[in-house]
């Protein structure tokens, strides 16, 4: 019996290899702010576009780290690797706050060819509630995603790196400790 | 990388012009690059856009390009087109080599961090202190550090 062999659609070929184009996403990244910006009056307005625009993305990314890792474990360091192809340059702990985290990026894969940024970009990664360029979106998402309520925003430090500001929401800390 | 750096001569001076021949980016690399006041060098920039242009039209067989290497006694000119229209030229002491290589690299970073910039609007001037101009002063200062 003859057997036919399926040509591999665009989806296996891409979970083959699971690498984007850095090219290909900074362009499209790009058009995606330069629409924004047309829809909106202030920083803060395209802030918020950009963090709304971050969340479906955080969902959807979640869903498939934890398809594609087959454990139920919640391995933070192998989601961010999975999104950013590679770790983030540190995670610190708020000093005098129990329930605040910082990631801190020197350049961040969204921000790499953006200069002159009246925001940070960087919102789109926080998706929570951000005062600079924009990346923040998709963490925040994640993170209540993944049952840990938290207002994410990103901020640029004076180094000129971008930290994803993570605040838990009460709720977790209470669990936490209950946990304990 | 891709360019292989000059051996001696340093670079002076970087310009680029938009498709219309207007000056959009400026930079001196070394204090001997000739002192300009930024309306001379926007009279100057776009003057030799045209002037590269009649000079692709007094050519024998044609087409040709337009002017792409101006040697004189004290200094170097080469000049790089893109296809969609943007000119690329640097000055340089006489002895300078591998100019051409060095301008193929500078529009590499401007197809990157000019280009994929959204707050760029095409065919307007590059912001002095952005990812453009700091890649390219690390470039230089590399291929100045080789001489």
């Amino acid at each position: 019996m003859l057997k036919l062999r399926r040509p591999p659609c665009f989806s296996q070929l891409c979970a083959a290899q699971r690498v984007v184009s850095q090219s290909a996403f900074a362009f499209l990244f790009s058009e995606m702010i330069q629409y924004s910006q047309t829809r909106v009056n202030t920083a803060d307005e395209l802030i918020a576009k950009l963090e709304d625009a971050g969340v479906g993305v955080g969902r959807r990314a979640l869903e498939l780290a934890c398809w594609r890792e087959r454990s139920s474990k919640r391995e933070t360091r192998a989601l961010w690797k999975s999104l950013f192809g590679a770790h983030a340059d540190s995670l610190q702990k708020v000093q005098d706050s129990d329930d605040e985290f910082m990631i801190v990026e020197k350049e961040p894969l969204v921000n790499a060819f953006i200069s002159s940024a009246p925001v940070n970009c960087a919102a789109f990664v926080a998706g929570g509630r951000t005062p600079s360029p924009p990346e923040s979106g998709r963490l925040g998402r994640r993170l209540a995603a993944a049952q840990f309520p938290a207002e994410v925003s990103a901020h640029d430090n004076e180094e000129g790196a971008t930290v994803l500001l993570i605040k838990f929401a009460p709720e977790v800390l209470e669990r936490e400790k209950r946990q304990a | 990388m891709a360019y292989r750096p000059a051996r001696e001569g340093n670079l002076l001076s970087l310009y680029i012009n938009n498709r219309a021949g207007g000056l959009i980016f400026h930079r001196d690399f070394s204090p001997n690059a000739a002192k300009l006041d930024t309306n001379e060098q926007m009279q100057l920039a776009s003057t030799f856009s045209g002037l590269a242009l009649i000079m692709g039209q007094l050519a024998p067989s044609r087409p040709s390009s337009g002017m792409q290497l101006l040697e004189a006694d004290g200094f170097l000119l080469q000049s790089f087109d893109s296809p969609t229209g943007i000119k690329f030229f640097l000055t340089a002491e006489p002895d300078a080599k591998g100019l051409d290589l060095v301008l193929r690299e500078v529009y590499t970073y401007y197809a990157d961090y000019v280009l994929k910039n959204p707050f760029y609007e095409m065919d307007m001037p590059i912001q002095k202190g952005g990812k453009f101009c700091q890649k390219l002063d690390r470039m230089v200062a590399q291929v100045q550090d080789r001489r």
